[in-house]
């Protein structure tokens, strides 16, 4: 059964269509890549699925039901966490807070039954040690790594992660990989927006290519990297 | 997932046990100043603790709610106003008619956020601002309550609840009594709004307001009510801006739509207080009250170098300490007087 399914989805303003006629289905526990071009309508189609933009036309269902509609509040409510590409972190809150904020209004609980859940989080994001540090005064992959941990803070049963790799060292990089892994194996599924390429590859189970806001391909990583399309756009191969 | 450790939150400081106790004991001698103090330095009492109270409910909306209103005066005259109202259309005890300052001034503040919710940052200033201008021209055309020049309360209504008891009780005169009766209300609202807010602060309601604050799309991507926050601070802080507007014209027992609409007096200075003071905390606007009252009374006699002289102070303190002094003698100290940070400890194996 799939978590979540696009239908005929499209997204215009004004002249500029970002989202153009997306269709596809994420089956529930699946990791799915995707990937595009700067301005492919990538990020776009994440604000589409966390409800920030409500299309011009066609469906989204999450969980069965109809989301088309519906406000990321009342989203990330039924089971829709996302981490920003710029991390947004609440800077005069605590790491700890942060998590508590969106653990007790994300899924709609008090303070006292998500405190054990956060340390939970807290030690498989590897935050623990900066849990009583105000947020705004963390470095890159701890930001990083906080906006990991405060979606997955709100109960999801779908993270969306827009570019978390980007910016990191490769032995950054690496360890936020497993991290990622941890989730994903804790039966979460998972979309992921990424330019890092290899760091992708070593999760996802399958990649969806976008180009001026149309799928282009969807299917096994080997097979859509050896594709003409992705060859063309990320090689620039001219065929 | 193998957790090796259990874990507690814990929100109290050394500091802020002592500071309880302290509070404790201050209260008790507040409460009993009457008993012992002149009735200038009760009058004096009584701006310091209703002043504090409308600059902890103005830094509950701009410090916290991220809501820079300039147009909370329209809450102060509207407050008073109901109160003068009830008391002389339908004789009701003033005392009792400060629930209608309170209701009053919320029922107003609904359309008001209606409208000014459209606007963002400056414009929102403007647009409360506007508002509030809005409601004082209204109510200059009540001719019942003495309409642009305003009218005095009632001999019957200075006859409020309690004064008859204070005046035996502490053999004083008429006058004097309702000083009395009003600097015991100021505290009672004071503390009610100081521990109210305190309390919303440390309910996870607090943390969310905290989260608007910082990153409202972050907030509401983490299932945050961002709109329902506003409202609700909005609509508290005019509540309570309303109470203490009636009150303050109770004891002043004259009102013009100018006094009671004035921008300087009910905004103005209430910003000055908690820029001064420390916006964002509880401690801040205590602070802030107590340095601009201390400057009124050094620059009482400089007209309108006064003015200038809080201005000029106002813009220093922005400029080379935008936290405040709480925030500086917090940073260096890291005293918390109203501790809100949850910490996180492992617990100790036993």
């Amino acid at each position: 059964m799939s978590i979540l399914s696009l239908q005929n989805v499209s997204k215009s303003f004004g002249a500029l269509t970002v989202s153009d006629d997306v269709s596809f289905d994420v089956p529930k526990g699946e990791a799915l890549g995707i990937i595009g071009p700067n301005g492919a309508g990538k990020s776009t189609l994440f604000n589409l699925i966390n409800g920030k933009f409500a299309p011009d036309r066609g469906r989204i269902t999450f969980d069965g039901v109809d989301v088309t509609k519906v406000p990321p509040m009342q989203r990330c409510l039924a089971g829709v966490g996302r981490s920003f590409q710029i991390p947004q972190p609440f800077g005069n809150l605590t790491v700890f807070e942060n998590l508590l904020v969106s653990a007790t209004h994300g899924q709609g609980r008090s303070e006292r039954e998500v405190t054990a859940e956060c340390a939970a989080i807290l030690e498989q994001t590897e935050l623990m040690a900066v849990a009583n540090t105000t947020a705004g005064t963390l470095s890159l992959l701890q930001r990083k790594r906080l906006e990991l941990a405060r979606a997955m803070a709100t109960g999801p049963k779908l993270l969306l992660l827009d570019e978390i790799a980007g910016g990191l060292t490769e032995g950054e990089c690496r360890s936020l990989i497993e991290t990622i892994k941890s989730i994903h194996a804790g039966g979460i599924t998972i979309i992921w927006i990424e330019h890092v390429l290899h760091a992708l590859n070593s999760v996802v189970e399958r990649l969806l290519v976008l180009d001026f806001g149309k799928v282009i391909g969807l299917g096994a990583p080997a097979e859509i990297m050896e594709s003409r399309e992705v060859r063309e756009i990320y090689l620039g191969i001219d065929i | 997932m193998i957790q090796t450790h259990t874990y507690t939150v814990q929100t109290r400081t050394p500091a802020s046990q002592l500071a309880a106790i302290g509070a404790a004991i201050l209260l008790i001698v507040a409460v009993a100043v009457p008993l012992f103090a002149s009735r200038s330095l009760i009058q004096d009492l009584f701006f310091i603790l209703t002043m504090l109270t409308l600059a902890q409910f103005w830094n509950l909306l701009a410090g916290y709610g991220g809501l820079v209103s300039v147009g909370q005066q329209a809450f102060v005259g509207l407050g008073a106003y109901a109160l003068f109202g009830a008391a002389i259309l339908w004789g009701m005890d003033p005392v009792a008619a400060l629930m209608l300052s309170g209701i009053a001034a919320a029922v107003v503040a609904v359309p008001t956020a209606f409208f000014a919710f459209r606007l963002q940052g400056a414009y929102f200033a403007i647009g409360t601002w506007v508002v509030a201008e809005v409601v004082r021209l209204s109510v200059a055309q009540w001719k019942a309550v003495g309409g642009g020049t305003g009218t005095s309360l009632p001999p019957d209504a200075r006859d409020f609840w309690g004064v008859a008891t204070v005046e035996s009780l502490f053999d004083v005169r008429a006058s004097a009594a309702r000083d009395i009766v009003t600097y015991w209300l100021a505290l009672a609202l004071a503390v009610v709004t100081v521990g109210g807010i305190y309390w919303l602060l440390r309910t996870k309601r607090g943390l969310a307001l905290a989260a608007v604050r910082d990153n409202i799309e972050a907030a509401k991507s983490v299932g945050v009510d961002a709109g329902r926050m506003k409202w609700l601070v909005f609509i508290v802080s005019a509540f309570g801006t309303g109470v203490a507007g009636g009150l303050i014209y109770l004891q002043k027992a004259r009102i013009s739509p100018d006094a009671a609409f004035s921008v300087t007096d009910w905004t103005a200075y209430v910003i000055f207080i908690v820029v001064i003071g420390g916006i964002g905390t509880i401690e801040g606007p205590i602070i802030g009250v107590l340095v601009f009252f201390a400057l009124q009374s050094l620059l009482a006699d400089f007209g309108s170098w006064y003015l200038m002289v809080l201005g000029g102070l106002g813009i220093l303190v922005m400029l080379f300490a935008p936290r405040g002094l709480w925030g500086l003698i917090s940073n260096k100290t890291g005293l918390q007087l109203f501790p809100i940070r949850r910490r996180l400890y492992p617990t100790p194996k036993k």
